[in-house]
């Protein structure tokens, strides 16, 4: 089994607990609330939410590059073993990268857009490795190119010279440069059509298996990262509400009532009559949380412990669930 | 290469313009030189005198609009720009040859060297944001870019020049030195210039740390920065190379704009200051109506603005790739 298979792999990122808060005048409200999460070494781990959810708020926050008002509030980061948050400010400027680096959500912008492909790439080389000569840098970011399968000759480019497929190869080019242990990839496909999604879908899959590394990849596409990942993990409303392998999720396994709802709205394509389920209601407001689980007003199971009582972590077939329902001696009563 | 022709075509097309209507402007002001001239010698000079100076300063009507209008075309081309009224028979080529270069050496430079300074001080205030120096800064320096520039002459001159005797109230230079490259008159020079310098530099530099600030703080929390710094850009160039390269497109633009002003804002100081600069000239010759010398200005002026655009303009396409392809399609 994979959840066990993953046992005995080294983890390459651990977030123990974390909270993410934004400041605001009257209050901190929190985007990322009690996250538990483990990815382990050449594992691809999907992480599946709502917008809004806190999905790329815990991104950066592993990063370490929440800006203004998010602040840290309580938990741990490690990646390879080494606690983001204690890094000084120069240890963290190489640390990132070398051992984690991200693909932004909006990848159409991460280039900037006066500088060439050339230029960007080598001055991510040597910003790491100053004792590299100019020549090296520079054949290592032609064979990055040819690695993202783009034309050499597209270093001499601008930005704006390049489709927005492209861009997003030269993204991720820049974000593999230095053989990190896991990158992050915050919705790296969603600007772009259908038929570049795909394709650049199976080079991120070939790569990843070409050079090893962990992804935790971010997206709201539940299908999509279904697919992509072994295990998949679901934000809801800043909580991580189910982990689970991904294949337990095409079957006929109980999950948490919010990702069935997910598995309710992926249409199929090869259904006769095409009736996609929505989930009733909208996601809650950060600032006025739900008492209880915060899903519970959405929820068709909702009981009154449910309006009540935050729901524990409970462990289900496949990993970790947080729903009352899964009460080990209710579980016992349902099945 | 492309681009620059394109703009080099544009400047050209541009100063024809201004030197027809540089032609145009004139004739359609009241009062005739001639008379004025006449008048100023008070009936020594003999009636058909006036006749005469009609046809030395090219106001005689017998020849037709249009070979007017070619003859001064030629004229402008070969650089003859004609001879002052008021100083005659000085060309006014020689007169501007005088005065711009004190309106360049003095106000040119302490408008650039507010530009410089005040995006220098902008770009850091905005990577310290929220620190002393960005709270005192931007209003400091905001006080005193909405005085207007000659009520703030005329108060230094007043107290510093009048009452203090620290500055000296009026010139370039003092009377008793003699022109030309030595210390002595370089040390005038400078201690002349100062209140006029500091009047400019104050009256512009915070509107370029401001307008920099707002860029540079835009620009910072643009994802391609994020990222940058994400992938371990040392910060001196994550500062310069990545962000201050970007928010200076927007500044570069407000500094074409800005140009076109300047002059006009200068003319005012020069005449408090009594600087024989461009400025200085110019009111001088629009009181005597010496046409010569104000078509003189004004060409000289409209070309230096049309100049220094099509610098800025080459800048940009320096800057910016994007703005090299659209000029070139354009």
């Amino acid at each position: 089994m994979p959840h066990n298979h993953n046992a005995l792999r080294r983890p390459v990122l651990e977030i123990e607990d974390l909270s993410v808060g934004y400041e605001t005048p009257n209050s901190l409200v929190h985007a990322v609330s009690d996250v538990n999460l483990t990815v382990h070494e050449q594992e691809i781990l999907g992480l599946v939410g709502e917008s809004g959810s806190g999905k790329s708020t815990l991104a950066f926050a592993v990063m370490r590059l929440l800006k203004g008002d998010a602040v840290v509030t309580k938990g741990r980061v490690r990646v390879a073993g080494q606690d983001v948050y204690a890094l000084t400010p120069a240890e963290l400027r190489s640390f990132r990268w070398k051992k984690m680096s991200m693909v932004f959500q909006s990848a159409m912008n991460a280039l900037n857009p006066v500088m060439t492909v050339e230029t960007q790439i080598v001055d991510t080389l040597l910003a790491h490795q100053p004792d590299w000569s100019r020549e090296r840098a520079l054949a290592r970011a032609r064979e990055l190119l040819e690695l993202v399968r783009i034309d050499a000759k597209h270093l001499k480019s601008y930005p704006h010279e390049l489709s927005g497929g492209m861009r997003q190869r030269v993204v991720i080019a820049i974000a593999i440069a230095l053989q990190p242990d896991l990158v992050i990839m915050d919705e790296p496909t969603t600007a772009l059509d259908v038929v570049v999604q795909r394709s650049i879908l199976d080079e991120i899959r070939e790569i990843q298996q070409r050079e090893k590394f962990a992804i935790l990849f971010i997206s709201h596409d539940f299908s999509l990262v279904a697919e992509l990942a072994s295990r998949v993990a679901i934000m809801y409303a800043g909580r991580i509400v189910e982990v689970t392998d991904s294949e337990t999720l095409a079957d006929g396994y109980r999950h948490h009532p919010y990702t069935e709802g997910l598995i309710r709205a992926i249409p199929h394509l090869t259904a006769e009559q095409v009736v996609i389920e929505g989930i009733p209601g909208n996601p809650p407001n950060l600032m006025e949380l739900p008492s209880g689980c915060a899903f519970h007003p959405r929820c068709p199971y909702a009981t009154e412990e449910c309006r009540q009582a935050r729901p524990p972590q409970y462990p289900s077939e496949h990993g970790l669930i947080e729903c009352h329902l899964f009460k080990p001696q209710r579980e016992a009563q349902h099945v | 290469m492309r681009y620059v022709l394109n703009r080099l075509l544009f400047l050209v097309v541009s100063i024809w313009a201004a030197i027809t209507l540089n032609f145009i402007l004139p004739r359609l002001m009241p009062g005739n030189p001639a008379a004025i001239m006449m008048a100023k010698f008070q009936g020594r000079m003999p009636p058909q005198a006036l006749h005469a100076l009609e046809i030395e300063m090219g106001m005689a009507s017998d020849k037709p609009m249009i070979v007017q209008y070619f003859d001064y075309l030629r004229s402008m081309v070969t650089g003859h720009l004609g001879l002052s009224y008021t100083f005659y028979p000085t060309p006014v080529s020689a007169i501007i040859r005088q005065s711009l270069p004190w309106t360049i050496g003095l106000l040119g430079v302490a408008w650039l060297v507010a530009v410089v300074l005040g995006t220098l001080a902008g770009i850091w205030i905005a990577w310290r944001r929220g620190s002393k120096a960005d709270a005192i800064l931007p209003i400091g320096t905001m006080f005193f870019q909405s005085i207007p520039g000659f009520w703030l002459g005329l108060i230094l001159l007043y107290f510093a020049g009048f009452l203090h005797n620290w500055f000296p109230t009026a010139h370039a230079y003092g009377d008793d030195v003699t022109p030309g490259f030595n210390g002595r008159f370089i040390l005038s020079v400078l201690y002349h210039g100062f209140l006029p310098f500091l009047v400019v530099f104050l009256g512009s530099v915070s509107g370029w740390i401001v307008g920099m600030r707002n860029n540079m703080i835009m620009t910072l929390g643009e994802d391609y920065v994020v990222f940058a710094e994400a992938k371990g850009i040392p910060t001196r160039r994550l500062i310069f190379a990545y962000a201050a390269r970007n928010a200076l497109l927007p500044q570069v633009t407000s500094i074409a704009i800005a140009l076109s002003t300047i002059i006009g804002g200068q003319i005012l100081i020069e005449q408090v200051f009594s600087y024989p600069g461009i400025g200085y000239q110019l009111t001088n010759a629009v009181t005597s109506e010496d046409y010569p010398l104000i078509q003189g200005m004004f060409l000289i002026i409209a070309v230096a603005t049309l100049v220094i655009n099509f610098i800025v303009d080459m800048i940009y396409g320096r800057l910016d790739p994007r703005a090299r392809r659209r000029g070139a399609t354009s």
